[in-house]
């Protein structure tokens, strides 16, 4: 019940978060982090699959209805949803789901690891989505990196924001 | 029957996750559309409140800047108002001859977007004040967009920081036409494209709205030309242009309602079906 109840202020806060400063930051004139996918990276590793997939999918159309992009961050988040679990095991080891992973506990390599690569997958299927062309491969990625380095800063502030609150 | 149902329970997840990408890309393939998605917009009440919301407490930061804005624009048509030679006379003739072709409305900018190829606005007025799609909408320094959706309180609008909008565009001095487009690059240029090669052009020249538009009045500020180049494809020029206005910042715009257009149409339909 806890956890449920903290999934959806976490959920409706991000999304305040994200329409009413995170998409305003406009750095060099485009850049903006999109720290909302940390609901999905924090979303507790035993939970339920078709919860978290649904509510990814819900977080990304609003997202998208704030910014009258169509459908690519209800698109990018469903990805990164459905490919969480790889990408615990890749950064945690096998036994990921024996042990209780939380990746607000502490910054350690591994985590790091898990939220960058996240974060780049999420934005390389964002802004391909939203170019929608293959000839512009390289502004893609470019783009994607840029503001996945601005994302992970946002994300490592928000996580260590966070940490007090969970003990 | 038993194992189709199996099937469904064992992959209910993999099935689900293939039934919102489908949704999502179904939405991404309509955004790309020239026509809008109808479902996703934030014209809508509830986006559309919510960013009146923000706006509202954003004004305040910027009250300054907007009172210079418009004392700016008081003192441009003050001066226009005193140069001319008969005040009186002149309204008579405006009333008989100009004023039913174009009615102006004001609508404020409650979400601004620029950093994306593809950028549209939300404005604070709809359907209830007789805002319709296609409506041109400009600000005291330029052109920002045209009308694209409407809902009763809510409009969206096209901006010219948009790979799709084409807005007729003319050589102030020269009358030579071209079409405003935007390389999704810069925010500050746009480009004009397809001018003759017969224009004489010079650096700085001003770029107004041309008189094919059926959306903008006449002479309407764009910007000035900043580089000229040849486009070796089609041996037109193609001019980048430095925008007067600051996209990145829009307040307060108005709405240009054209009343001629219909008749201006419906005549060059019938013009086109009698040629032929």
């Amino acid at each position: 019940m806890n956890t449920t109840l903290s999934n959806i202020i976490r959920f409706i806060v991000f999304i305040f978060l994200q329409v009413i400063i995170f998409n305003n930051i406009n750095l060099f004139g485009y850049v903006n982090p999109y720290p909302y996918l940390l609901f999905i990276l924090l979303f507790p590793v035993n939970g339920n699959k078709n919860t978290l997939l649904i509510s990814s999918f819900l977080l990304g159309l609003i997202i998208d209805m704030f910014s009258n992009s169509g459908g690519i961050h209800a698109m990018a988040s469903i990805i990164l949803a459905f490919i969480r679990p790889n990408l615990f095991r890749f950064a945690f080891g096998i036994s990921y789901e024996y042990q209780t992973v939380r990746i607000a506990d502490k910054i350690s390599s591994e985590r790091i690891t898990f939220v960058l690569l996240s974060v780049f997958i999420h934005h390389f299927v964002l802004f391909f989505f939203e170019y929608f062309r293959i000839s512009l491969f390289f502004t893609i990625v470019s783009r994607a990196l840029i503001s996945t380095l601005l994302t992970f800063v946002f994300c490592l502030l928000i996580i260590y924001f966070i940490k007090p609150s969970k003990r | 029957m038993q194992q189709i149902l199996n099937f469904f329970i064992k992959n209910s997840y993999k099935l689900l996750f293939l039934l919102l990408l489908g949704i999502s890309f179904t939405l991404i393939v309509k955004s790309h559309s020239y026509h809008r998605s109808n479902y996703i917009n934030s014209a809508n009440a509830f986006t559309g409140g919510v960013y009146e919301k923000i706006n509202a407490g954003q004004e305040y930061l910027s009250l300054k800047e907007k009172n210079a804005l418009l004392a700016e624009e008081n003192a441009r048509l003050k001066e226009i108002l005193f140069n001319k030679k008969d005040t009186i006379l002149d309204i008579k003739k405006i009333t008989f001859n100009d004023a039913p072709f174009y009615t102006v409305k004001k609508a404020k900018v409650i979400k601004n977007s620029y950093n994306v190829r593809e950028n549209y606005l939300t404005i604070n007025a709809g359907e209830k004040s007789n805002i319709k799609t296609n409506m041109g909408v400009v600000n005291e320094r330029g052109i920002v967009g045209i009308i694209e959706k409407t809902s009763p309180n809510y409009a969206t609008l096209i901006s010219i920081l948009n790979i799709r909008l084409r807005v007729n565009a003319k050589i102030k001095n020269s009358d030579h036409f071209g079409s405003l487009t935007w390389d999704g690059k810069n925010v500050g240029y746009a480009q004009l494209i397809d001018v003759p090669r017969l224009a004489s052009i010079k650096k700085g020249d001003s770029i107004v709205t041309g008189a094919e538009s059926d959306i903008f009045p006449e002479n309407i500020p764009i910007g000035k030309i900043d580089k000229v180049f040849i486009d070796k494809k089609t041996n037109y020029y193609t001019i980048n242009v430095r925008l007067f206005n600051d996209m990145t910042a829009l307040g307060y715009v108005y709405i240009i309602e054209n009343k001629s257009k219909d008749e201006k149409q419906k005549l060059e339909e019938q013009t086109q079906t009698t040629a032929k």
